[in-house]
């Protein structure tokens, strides 16, 4: 039977589940939960078609609290089981929660190959800059210095800088945004509307272990003059008046690096101020590699240039290999060197 | 049905001296017979004869010029100082230096040698070492169906294959598709591994039949040191050349070491005896066992997805599969062990037959993705090509020493039901079987083979398919009556299979514990002892559905019986037998569902006066045998990644009585 099931608009509300969501209050997890249940529907998302895949720590839990298909599986390895799930049915919307020590430390090799064979899936990476839910060690993406009750003296190791891994890996879009932004729907968006590994680093703040780590550029008070939205076709614009003037994002021709420029009444050309384009990959590496402070923090879709899927690519390998060959096992086990032992004789 | 496994026995001693002419060998040869001497007198003791010839053939062959009488000789020295029988057939041509390169220029060296009394150099060889088109052409027609070829390609050019009158290449045309085939470039290799000694192109090429030489000694096993001193000797006045020639035999030795190819290498050969009417094939076991999940999916009505990564002596597998795309299977390469672990029980998840496969190493990794499918209670397959260890250990050698591994190898109280293939044809059913119960209980089912297995070829009646019961899937498809609950439970303790996209199912899974029917998340003391009973009582339930215990010979309540796992099924079948004939009450019992085993499987024990266990591990199945039924069994071990000789077993039964 077949029944055409009438398509009806979800809400948010369709894509809770009934458990009791257990995060510590005020987790910036609750905020990236709402955003994506807000999405959902707007991305025309059906539940049934939907798959939350997650790996362990406190954003694995995810997919328990997504009225969806969820799989909460080991750690790191998210994108392992999420490789096996697209290719046994592409049709299914993939998304993988992670965070960074999921992701980059010990799931590193699984990322770095989902994201180089472009399998066709969402990657939302919980960036908390700690490990959350074995009380507070460091992680990959710690900055030098944390104390932590892994490194009571200070880290010592430099961070990761997850979509400059991504990046590298040959991810092609990658984006960031952080839980509590208004924009991370859009963002959210963006990813969804990629064909292909879609990385969204989302910068998360653990009240317990590692609290308030983004509030330079996250904090609402002169967020304008730390958070750069990227908008492809756009120039890079941020600040105003009240952060101490307009400033712009341009390229230092001899440094062939970026630099901030003054953009004065408005005139952001004569300022040499780059309009974002999302298919230009160089400068994507410059951008996921402006260090905060002397630049503001980009967010947005930094880079979006989709390729082929692997999906598409695996699926497109066996049907051509598959063409014309009528697969017939019994003709198959009776092929190659075979021969015959007549009935009442030895072995011939 | 004709042995599964090459009989092996004791080795006799016999020096046939034909193609023999080198005053260094006669030493040797000496030695070898006054150990003869002593090997006749074993034999007299144990008082049998060796009733079945067990040999290898190996034909070199090559250009006059390539020196492969030589490399015969040389050879023969070396089976000589293995100890075993042997007799060889120079070929070469009249011509002292034939034009190179021709049909006629080609010269070529058999030997026959084996474990027990060799008479003739052998009428088909088993492996041809080719070192050009000419030595392809002119010697691959005797080759045994399903024997090997090692050719050298930097020989095969469009001007050698002219020579040979080969309108096309052989590698390419699917000319020697009825041979097992090694090819690639011994030249190259050479050159390479004589650079640092400065010598002209054409006098380096002069130690390809070294390299090649050290191949075959690697192949069987073989100690270098003889031939490195005949080199030295026999180039004691150029200490280059001495060099250079002992440098190639090292490297061939190396490349058979570090490329791993002792897949199709170790070839016996095996007389021809009554076998029942019908179709054969030749099969080996990752053939066999690829053969096998084809089928297990097939008459599951899935399709089938394949998650690996490169493993000797497991690779096979995923070569194979990945071949048959036609038959549902997609196959994937994953960047590590884990990856193809966890992709394959992604697409279970997603309503296909996830299977991985690997080797001990590699099955380590695995093991806490297993504990995530016995916890997900999804269906899984996993093959374990078992490989000398522990770490890294024998990589091509055999060993059955992972048994520990697959019954008890995961955190927390994991049960799965495992399962042992006993030769390469056994693989095929163990395959379709270990797909049966992984369905028909949502549970991941680890089939144990060995290097062994995997590699070795036999003959194989073709089987009927139509013989096989379907067990078809059925995915639940919508609410049933009294609700939706994802750990809801049939009369086996089953869940059921959801695949994602089904409306009105969503549900979601993981690796923390579940509740009793919802799968919720549930931490309660009680819910975990509920949920860990049911996960044993269900792997416990597959007893139901497999036959009882044989005895292959024999029957319940006699002094002794012998019982194996895995590949030793033919030594211990052949030394049984031969016990038996002897009068002794001997019996034969080989296990292949070893968790959890069959029914009648504590009785049966308990029916013998002794029960011993040989294995190729430090006594594995005998712990699983004493832990579980309170059994004497006695191990019988051994661990030299050798197979078991049936005069060990024969022994074994004899000190046990």
């Amino acid at each position: 039977m077949n029944d055409m099931t009438p398509v009806k608009a979800t809400t948010p509300k369709d894509w809770e589940t009934d458990q009791e969501v257990r995060w510590c209050p005020g987790c910036g997890d609750y905020a990236i939960l709402k955003a994506v249940q807000r999405t959902m529907p707007e991305i025309g998302g059906t539940p049934e078609n939907t798959v939350f895949i997650s790996g362990i720590g406190c954003s694995s839990r995810f997919p328990y609290y997504m009225e969806t298909y969820g799989f909460h599986t080991i750690h790191g390895r998210a994108p392992a089981v999420a490789t096996g799930v697209k290719l046994a049915n592409p049709d299914l919307d993939v998304w993988i929660i992670t965070g960074d020590g999921d992701a980059l430390s010990i799931g590193g090799n699984h990322t770095m190959h989902l994201l180089r064979r472009n399998l066709d899936c969402q990657i939302m990476l919980f960036n908390n800059e700690i490990y959350g839910l074995t009380k507070g060690q460091y992680s990959p993406t710690s900055r030098v210095g944390t104390n932590s009750p892994s490194t009571p003296y200070g880290s010592v190791d430099r961070p990761a800088t997850p979509c400059a891994f991504a990046l590298g890996s040959g991810a092609r879009f990658v984006a960031r945004g952080f839980d509590v932004s208004k924009n991370l729907p859009e963002v959210l968006k963006a990813a969804h509307a990629h064909r292909g590994a879609a990385f969204i680093e989302i910068f998360q703040n653990c009240i317990v272990y590692n609290k308030d780590v983004f509030e330079d550029f996250a904090a609402p008070k002169g967020a304008d003059g730390h958070q750069l939205w990227l908008r492809n076709g756009e120039p890079m614009l941020f600040g105003s008046e009240k952060s101490g003037g307009t400033k712009g994002i341009a390229l230092d021709n001899v440094g062939l690096t970026l630099k901030v420029v003054d953009v004065v009444d408005g005139d952001w050309q004569s300022a040499g101020v780059i309009v974002h384009d999302v298919t230009n990959r160089s400068l994507a590496h410059m951008l996921v590699e402006m260090p905060f402070g002397e630049f503001p923090m980009a967010l947005g879709v930094l880079y979006d240039d989709p390729r082929p899927t692997f999906n598409d690519a695996v699926i497109a390998q066996n049907e051509s290999a598959s063409a014309g060959k009528a697969p017939d096992l019994g003709k198959l086990l009776a092929k190659g060197q075979t021969w015959t032992v007549a009935e009442g004789h030895p072995e011939t | 049905m004709r042995p599964a496994y090459p009989p092996i026995v004791f080795l006799t001693l016999q020096c046939a001296a034909n193609g023999i002419r080198r005053k260094g060998i006669k030493v040797a040869i000496k030695d070898g017979l006054e150990r003869m001497a002593t090997a006749f007198k074993d034999e007299q003791t144990s008082g049998h004869t060796p009733v079945q010839s067990d040999a290898v053939v190996v034909r070199f062959a090559g250009d006059s010029g390539d020196g492969m009488q030589l490399t015969g000789g040389q050879f023969t020295l070396s089976s000589a100082l293995a100890g075993n029988d042997f007799a060889t057939f120079p070929d070469f041509p009249a011509e002292i230096r034939a034009p190179i390169g021709t049909l006629f220029g080609v010269s070529a060296f058999q030997i026959n040698f084996g474990s027990s009394a060799i008479d003739t150099a052998g009428d088909q060889p088993d492996v041809l070492i080719a070192m050009n088109p000419a030595a392809l052409k002119t010697n691959v027609g005797s080759l045994r169906e399903g024997g090997l070829i090692i050719a050298d390609t930097g020989e095969f050019n469009q001007r050698n294959l002219d020579k040979a009158k080969y309108t096309s290449n052989p590698f390419e045309d699917g000319s020697l598709a009825k041979w097992q085939v090694l090819a690639f470039d011994i030249s190259a290799l050479t050159l390479e591994a004589v650079k640092p000694f400065g010598m002209g192109n054409k006098d380096a090429l002069r130690c390809k039949n070294m390299w090649t030489l050290g191949l075959a000694l690697w192949m069987f096993d073989r100690d270098r040191q003889p031939i490195i001193d005949w080199l030295n000797a026999k180039f004691a006045k150029n200490q280059i050349l001495a060099d250079a020639n002992i440098a190639a035999l090292n490297a061939g030795h190396a490349y058979g070491e570090t490329a791993e190819l002792a897949g199709p290498l170790k070839q016996y050969h095996v007389d021809a005896a009554p076998a029942p009417a019908g179709l054969y094939r030749t099969v080996t076991g990752a053939e066999s066992i690829s053969y096998g999940l084809v089928a297990g999916a097939q008459l599951a009505g899935l399709k089938m997805f394949f998650g690996g990564y490169p493993i000797t002596p497991a690779s096979a597998i995923l070569h194979h599969l990945s071949r048959l795309k036609e038959y549902g299977i997609t196959t994937f390469q994953a960047e590590d062990e884990i990856a193809a672990i966890c992709s394959a029980i992604g697409a279970s998840y997603a309503g296909q037959l996830g299977v991985t496969s690997s080797s001990g190493p590699g099955i380590a990794l695995k093991g806490e993705a297993m504990g995530l499918a016995i916890m997900t209670e999804l269906p899984l397959v996993i093959v374990n090509s078992q490989r000398g260890g522990p770490s890294t250990g024998l990589p091509t050698k055999t060993e059955q020493s992972d048994l520990y591994q697959a019954v008890y190898g995961r955190n927390g109280d994991a049960p799965m039901p495992v399962i042992a293939a006993r030769s390469p044809v056994d693989c095929f059913d163990c395959a379709v079987e270990a797909v049966r119960i992984a369905v028909e209980y949502m549970t991941p089912v680890m089939l144990l083979t060995d290097g062994y297995i995997a590699n070795a070829a036999e003959p194989w009646l073709v089987p009927d398919l139509e013989e096989y019961t379907p067990f078809p899937v059925e995915f639940l498809e919508s609410v049933p009556e009294d609700g939706f609950k994802p750990y809801a439970r049939d009369h086996k303790l089953k869940r059921p299979w959801v695949k994602p996209g089904t409306p009105g199912l969503l549900h979601r899974i993981g690796g923390i514990e579940k509740e009793v029917d919802t799968g919720h998340i549930n931490y309660a003391p009680a819910n975990h002892q509920a949920m860990t009973d049911i996960r044993s009582t269900k792997v416990n339930n597959v007893a139901d559905s497999i036959p009882d215990q044989i005895v292959e010979q024999g029957a319940a309540g006699a002094k002794l019986a012998v019982v194996g796992w895995g590949s030793t099924y033919g030594p211990i079948k052949q030394a049984v037998r031969r016990k038996r004939a002897e009068g002794v009450d001997v019996v034969h019992i080989h296990i292949r569902h070893i968790w959890p085993m069959p029914k009648n499987m504590a009785e049966l024990l308990k029916s013998f006066d002794k029960v011993i266990v040989p294995e190729m591990n430090t006594g594995q199945l005998k712990t699983i045998l004493r832990d579980q039924f309170l059994v004497d069994a006695q191990p019988v071990n051994k661990v030299s990644g050798q197979p078991f000789t049936i005069a060990e077993i024969e022994a074994a039964i004899g000190s046990a009585l």
